[in-house]
């Protein structure tokens, strides 16, 4: 047996998009999808594609703890406090995809390795995904005294979830910035469009560095080199111009079109945020099974 | 002598921010405020432009704390009360817990026309401290009129006590005003609020008509200090509305003398409708793209008038500065 078997809470459009991306990682076997509502369609596809289906939420999980080893939450922040403390006592590994953050924050190109000994990892916002990588690629060049970022989505891609916390994603994405990305100070914006047809996520990263004089090429490379990093998992992750410098201040312009699973393309940020998650627990399999081994 | 149904609410020191760049001084902001509240006005914005925790890259920093300018302005209020602006997904509710006890007493919660849902915990906290709580449609030209009923009945079903059109770009015609308030008139219980811009001088027009139609809150600038070209200019309003027979409350002298011997004398242009803010009005593009259009359009070499035309063309909404500076680097590039 070379593959951890997977479980995903939430049959949603979050958790629905997953098991298509988990059904794509050599380390990982889709095993279970969790929901409360029997007629949604994530079980009814969970159930076609021949998953084992739980429509009782997390207390049919918990009679049938031998089918996972890894479990995605991608309910809500309320929801996954009681989540994750029944599944983690029971020693199995809990990848957070709500804003909760009760474990450390995880975004693959930054840190891909160093939460794996954590029994839950949370995965930020869409907007952190899209945007810690490259505050990151900054700071590890020049420091980085201040890094704010603009997420703009269409409207269809923020479910009520994502609605009722808004806040929660400024607060969770600007403290992201600093842990992961390595700015002293952090902040954050999103902004929802309507325009139909819907438009593709932005991503706007404002940087100001510490130094006067640092080198700029050596800036635009460690971006270039990150954005190819990251391509590697979200294929539709790209510059929109080159970066821009202004004195001590860059900007850095990102378009993020999804692969189109279960979301359309423009969704890129719903798509970043599962991409990650199963980069992450891909990786994390591969380790936890040589271990064993 | 019957004819006093509104309240005249002023926000020259929210949106003027806009025009002064985001740096207005503590000594301005005292001595507007102290003007505002000797002539009668009830309520004043005092903000960024953008709202609390507005300062920042993306919409230029400000120069001074806003939560000691607003400590600052309430300081002077002897009748009037301070508002503060907050757009969910740019400040948070911890902005308005600091801005409260500075001592704001009025939160107006600003989304884009179709997003109300985003405000439901920003409105109910306004409502737990007490204030006067608004729901603040922004660029309510960009909606169909029954979107903008559906949009102003969640707002109230979360708690705002007026529900304002805000017509961000100032795109708007009197009949477009007209259709908009009556239809609120008729399926919300509270009261109606309006919002113009000037960027086709039709802010007055569109005041008297939104009046005319039973708005009951009515916002203007001082000397017309606001994004783009400004708002419907607050002294001016007072001398058009006394002469249709309402009564202001307001002292005309009073009111002139601040917007002339105070705010003129640190404008640093005054509000006139340029090529830009027209094509904005006639484009309806976001009125605060004004200045940060002007800057890219040096910067990539561009006219800033193609800029603004192609915003308008991909529906840009408030909020959305930096996809100027994108625009503007694509045309650039065309060029």
């Amino acid at each position: 047996m070379n593959k951890l078997k997977v479980g995903i809470i939430g049959s949603g459009n979050i958790g629905t998009d997953l098991m298509y991306k988990i059904e794509r990682c050599d380390s990982l076997e889709m095993s279970v999808m969790v929901g409360i509502d029997p007629d949604s369609e994530g079980l009814k596809r969970a159930q076609d594609a021949g998953y084992t289906v739980i429509s009782n939420g997390i207390d049919g999980l918990m009679k049938q703890l031998d089918l996972v080893d890894i479990v995605f939450d991608a309910t809500s922040a309320y929801a996954h406090k009681a989540h994750s403390d029944l599944l983690t006592a029971a020693g199995k590994k809990v990848i957070d995809l709500t804003p909760a953050a009760i474990g450390p924050f995880t975004v693959p190109p930054v840190n891909l390795k160093a939460n794996f000994e954590s029994s839950n990892v949370n995965m930020v916002t869409c907007g952190g995904q899209a945007t810690i990588p490259i505050v990151y690629a900054i700071s590890r060049i020049v420091p980085v005294e201040y890094a704010e970022i603009v997420a703009t989505v269409a409207s269809k891609s923020a479910g009520p979830g994502t609605r009722a916390n808004i806040d929660e994603f400024t607060h969770t994405t600007a403290r992201a910035i600093e842990v992961v990305g390595g700015a002293e100070k952090g902040k954050a914006i999103i902004i929802l469009n309507p325009a139909e047809p819907p438009v593709i996520m932005r991503d706007t990263v404002n940087a100001l560095i510490k130094d006067k004089n640092f080198d700029e090429a050596a800036v635009i490379a460690s971006i270039e080199k990150m954005v190819t990093d990251v391509q590697e998992y979200v294929p539709g992750y790209r510059l929109r111009g080159a970066p821009q410098f202004d004195g001590q201040r860059v900007s850095v312009f990102l378009e993020v079109e999804g692969a189109g699973d279960f979301f359309p393309a423009y969704s890129g940020n719903l798509d970043i945020m599962t991409a990650a998650a199963a980069k992450v627990a891909n990786e994390m399999a591969k380790e936890l099974l040589a271990t064993k081994a | 002598m019957e004819k006093k149904s509104f309240e005249i609410l002023d926000v020259t020191l929210r949106d003027g921010s806009h025009s002064m760049s985001h740096a207005f001084t503590p000594q301005q902001v005292r001595e507007t405020a102290r003007g505002l509240d000797a002539a009668g006005v009830r309520y004043f914005e005092v903000s960024h432009g953008d709202g609390l925790g507005g300062s920042s890259l993306q919409y230029g920093l400000s120069a001074h704390d806003e939560l000691k300018l607003i400590e600052i302005a309430a300081d002077e209020c002897k009748q009037a009360e301070v508002s503060v602006l907050l757009i969910p997904g740019i400040g948070v509710k911890g902005d308005l817990q600091d801005a409260v006890k500075a001592g704001a007493k009025m939160v107006r919660v600003a989304t884009h026309v179709t997003e109300a849902d985003v405000a439901a915990q920003h409105i109910a906290l306004g409502r737990e401290l007490g204030l006067k709580t608004v729901g603040f449609l922004m660029m309510s030209h960009m909606a169909s009129v029954e979107k903008i009923v559906e949009q102003a009945k969640l707002f109230e079903s979360y708690g705002a006590e007026v529900i304002y059109v805000t017509d961000s770009a100032g795109y708007m015609l009197p009949q477009d005003v007209t259709n908009r308030i009556s239809a609120l008139k008729q399926s919300v219980g509270c009261e109606i609020g309006f919002h113009g811009h000037n960027n086709l001088s039709m802010a007055m027009a569109n005041t008297v008509a939104a009046v005319e139609a039973g708005a009951t809150f009515i916002d203007g600038s001082l000397r017309a200090l606001g994004a783009g070209s400004g708002n419907t200019q607050t002294e001016v309003m007072v001398a058009v509305l006394e002469r249709l027979g309402y009564q202001t409350g307001i002292d005309f002298y009073k009111i002139m003398d601040v917007a002339n011997d105070v705010v003129a004398k640190y404008m640093p242009r005054p509000q006139e409708i340029s090529g830009s803010s027209l094509i904005m009005g006639y484009s309806g593009v976001y009125s605060s793209f004004l200045l940060h259009t002007q800057v890219a359009a040096k910067r990539f070499g561009v006219d800033e008038r193609d800029i603004l035309v192609e915003l308008g063309r991909i529906k840009a909404i408030g909020g959305q500065e930096d996809l100027i500076y994108d625009v503007a680097q694509r045309l650039a590039v065309q060029i």
